[in-house]
């Protein structure tokens, strides 16, 4: 992780690769680029940093001609250019990786690549093609297997090699590692050090401040729309990248210890299931105690089991009584209102439309899951108490939102997880699980969220946290579990494990499909 | 082609607006309709609308017509909200007098007060128990309920016709398919002579007001809400999604088993296959001109009625054929439908592809 990239050995004074001058764009209710200038040599790879909200993505679908700029000019190797749609930008020599992929899981990885293509093709041909470039830049790939079969970080692979089959002269990633294990990021940086030096310009769009340190040359460094400036990564400090970008100090969570007993109160014992969609994954005999004041964390890539054991948890899948249970007591067959009653809630991953009734007003929303807390009486809802509820969750979890009577899709992804978290903290759990707790939440909510998870851990209240940011996991954990392929690792005090042993845990189990793969790629 | 794409905040004044919108743009249509058909649109309309009004007989005729609409699209919105499409309420409505006119049938002759009450109670089961029939589909097998309500709205007719043709043919009805015309004691008096209107509409507004309690203050029309808005969210609530089907259909069947009582001892005073005028089916349309409030359904209920008495009216002055009522309603729906689209959604221009 800590390696330096070379200082930028390209031409200084040469013609930019892509230039950006006063790019402004407007929407109804906010600017989302305001100015923007921003400036990519050839071989360049080049970070754009930002919080959520900060315009990046914006910026990037103006360059990739998704979306138009109101104001402001594009130059393309000099020369000034009006890019209309992607496929303009395409033609151009403009690649795009996007954050979710957009892959038919029933189709081959030719097939899928296939589909993209603006030119006539012919299957086989573009099958060699495609093992050639995949050999050429260390990203295996057998194009005949099926997508559904492939893993993340596999899928991604696919979805780059698409941009590379096109030999692009600027590649876009907005946030490429956020799918990938630790080892998988450091082959990905591979790559992409590789195509810089072959003198491909590259756009790396992310908030991970170690990944641009130790990767990009330049960069660009936006909030509120506005670029609020421009550095050489590697002489910066993450410190300062982070004053940049938040326009103050990185805020950093106090961990007290847990003084009180620790009693198991929210066991797992031989969990074992198989979910209804066919592309879910089985969970496949996962045992887990999380104790009176501690937070387990259970590191792992989404679609390796997580969204399955979050709904065996939280009751909205039910199974054998014995599998789950709380405080002594079996709680596996019960609903998720019923397990609510016994004292365990839950904060999913979907904020909208799961944990909260968009188009319904924040006081509706208390009502959703709160509503054993006085906020019904007798089969009749109680509105004043639903809005004293809802005012106080605001006031005491830092709700920025328009009161209680805010619609809940009104409110940002980070005011909505505090409004959610706070909610569920005031039914007074003795157990909580938190799936993604600061996924998309801007700095300053993630570390109050933070802090707000180990304050109440500290109360004497059993936590496990589902996230797929290792950092925070480390942050906040007492203990860590990883969950790959529906098996789940025994949890181990964060001071016995490291960064690099999870991440072999999240791919160990994928390394027998990985070395086949390579067999095939190389046969 | 343009784009049809959503906007980020639908206008709430606008949904409020819509049925108005709707309204209008069918009085229009209704308009250039007439000039085609060679009358003259404000003679027409005169006759459509205004006409009907204009005797007490015709405001009880509203009345008579209006209550069963109400009743029924109360029920129906409860359904609604959750998005439990219940489109066979004129079946409810049939099996609901049938159970109705049965009791009747079987205790003709008794003089007693509690004939009647009796009726409503066997109607209003015998709708359920209709609508609990899809709603076991649908729970036990994922049936979905558009289908299944519809096929025994079909399955509630032929029953009917072969109650009345069968077991509970009038004898001395000369082979007619009907029952025999019940007694005092199994019929809503009417309250004026000469008139119709009677005691069955206190049920529709009685229904009214517990739907308006019911749907702005209990917990359980909280949950049906949520569970057609937010799938996910009920179920992480812990709301059960097969209670949210069984209420809602056995609701929305209750209360159309009611309003099939109303008209088998109201208007009709027996069973015969021209029971209801397709009030089941023109329920759905008033409960969604009526936002699912059960506010608006009552007005709704009574534009609807005015419809049926303004058609019989223009059949009769202007020598429409029947088809005009179907035919107001029909572009009702359909205009109506289509603004909610425009609420919701706007048009883009498809961009052009520029090249440099």
């Amino acid at each position: 992780m800590s390696t330096v990239p070379p200082p930028f050995s390209g031409p200084p004074g040469g013609v930019p690769r892509l230039e950006l001058t006063g790019i402004t764009k407007r929407y109804p209710s906010v600017v989302a680029n305001d100015g923007v200038n921003l400036r990519v040599r050839p071989g360049e790879i080049h970070a754009v940093l930002g919080e959520n909200g900060a315009g990046k993505s914006t910026l990037m679908k103006i360059i990739y001609g998704a979306v138009q700029a109101d104001a402001g000019q594009i130059q393309w190797n000099g020369r000034e250019v009006v890019i209309a749609n992607p496929s303009e930008a395409r033609r151009l020599g403009i690649g795009m990786v996007f954050q979710h992929f957009s892959l038919f899981e029933t189709l081959t990885v030719v097939e899928n690549i296939a589909l993209a293509l603006d030119e006539p093709f012919d299957l086989k041909a573009l099958a060699a093609r495609v093992k050639e470039v995949s050999t050429r830049y260390g990203l295996p790939l057998d194009p005949g297997r099926l997508v559904y079969s492939l893993s993340v970080g596999e899928r991604q692979r696919v979805e780059i090699v698409r941009c590379l089959l096109q030999e692009p002269r600027l590649l876009i990633l907005d946030e490429p590692t956020s799918v990938l294990t630790p080892q998988a990021v450091q082959k990905l940086f591979e790559t992409l050090r590789r195509l810089a030096s072959e003198g491909v310009s590259i756009l790396y769009i992310s908030h991970k401040l170690h990944e641009i340190q130790s990767l990009c040359h330049g960069a660009t460094v936006m909030r509120g729309g506005k670029v609020t400036g421009t550095a050489t990564p590697a002489r910066e400090t993450p410190a300062s990248l982070a004053r940049m970008m938040i326009g103050r100090e990185l805020p950093v969570c106090e961990i007290p210890a847990y003084t009180g007993e620790a009693v198991p109160v929210l066991t797992v014992k031989g969990l074992s299931h198989t979910p209804d969609d066919p592309f879910g994954t089985s969970l496949k005999d996962i045992s887990l105690e999380v104790h009176r004041g501690e937070i387990v964390g259970i590191a792992g890539i989404s679609g390796n089991g997580q969204a399955e054991l979050l709904a065996t948890l939280s009751g909205e899948s039910t199974g054998p009584a014995g599998t789950v249970s709380l405080a002594g007591q079996p709680i596996g067959h019960l609903d998720a209102g019923k397990r609510r009653k016994c004292g365990l809630t839950f904060v999913p991953e979907e904020r909208l439309g799961r944990g909260a009734v968009p188009p319904m007003s924040l006081a509706d929303n208390a009502t959703l899951t709160a509503h054993a807390q006085g906020l019904v009486k007798k089969g009749f809802l109680r509105p004043k108490a639903a809005w004293a509820f809802a005012k106080t969750c605001i006031e005491r979890f830092d709700v920025r939102c328009g009161g209680p009577g805010a619609a809940a899709r009104s409110l940002s992804g980070g005011n909505l997880q505090k409004f959610i978290v706070g909610r569920e903290i005031m039914q007074n759990p003795i157990a909580m699980v938190v799936a993604q707790p600061t996924w998309g939440v801007d700095v300053g909510a993630a570390a109050f969220l933070r802090q707000t998870l180990i304050d109440l851990s500290r109360t004497g209240v059993a936590i496990l946290v589902v996230s797929e940011e290792l950092e925070e996991l480390f942050e906040i954990c007492d203990r860590i579990a990883v969950l790959a392929e529906g098996r789940l690792s025994e949890a181990v005090p964060k001071a016995d494990t490291n960064a690099e042993k999870i991440g072999m845990q999240m791919s160990g189990l994928f390394r027998n499909t990985d070395a086949t793969e390579a067999a095939h790629a190389a046969a | 082609m343009p784009l049809l794409e959503p906007r980020p905040a639908p206008s709430a004044p606008m949904r409020l607006l819509s049925p108005l919108i709707a309204i209008g743009l069918t009085l229009l249509v209704g308009s250039l309709l007439f000039m085609s058909l060679g009358k003259d649109p404000l003679e027409a309309f005169r006759v459509f609308f205004i006409q009907p009004l204009s005797s007490g007989n015709g405001w009880s005729e509203l009345m008579v017509k209006a209550g069963p609409l109400i009743l029924i699209a109360q029920g129906l919105a409860i359904g609604f909200r959750a998005r439990i499409y219940n489109i066979g309420a004129e079946g409810q409505l049939i099996m609901g007098a049938l159970a109705g006119g049965g009791v009747a049938v079987a205790l003709d002759g008794v003089d007693a007060w509690w004939v009647l009450p009796l009726m409503v109670v066997a109607g209003a089961i015998g709708g359920a128990l209709w609508g609990a029939v899809p709603a076991l589909l649908k729970t036990r097998f994922n049936a979905e309920e558009t289908l299944t309500t519809l096929m025994l709205a079909y399955v509630a007719t032929f029953t009917l016709s072969y109650m009345v043709n069968g077991p509970w043919r009038d004898p001395e009805g000369m082979n007619f398919p009907q029952s025999i015309m019940f007694g005092d004691p199994a019929l809503f008096a009417p309250w004026f002579e000469g008139m119709r209107v009677n005691a069955s509409i206190l049920i529709a507004a009685a229904a009214s007001a517990a739907f308006w309690v019911f749907t702005s203050r209990s917990f359980l029309a909280y949950q049906l809400t949520v569970g057609g808005l937010a799938p996910a969210a009920a179920r992480y609530a812990g709301f059960s999604a097969k209670g949210t089907v069984w209420v809602s259909l056995i609701l929305s069947g209750l209360t159309a088993g009611i309003a099939g009582v109303g008209e088998v001892a109201g208007p009709v005073g027996q069973l015969n296959l021209n029971i209801s005028p397709g009030y089941g089916f023109a329920a759905i349309i008033v409960a969604y001109l009526g936002r699912l409030n059960a506010i608006g359904i009552v007005l709704a209920g009574l534009l609807m009625a005015l419809l049926y008495l303004g058609g019989e009216a223009a059949q009769v002055a202007l020598q429409l054929p029947a088809a005009i009522t179907g035919l107001f309603q029909g572009m009702l729906l359909f205009f109506l439908l289509g603004s909610d689209v425009f609420v919701d959604y706007r048009l883009r221009p498809r961009p052009k592809p520029v090249f440099a």
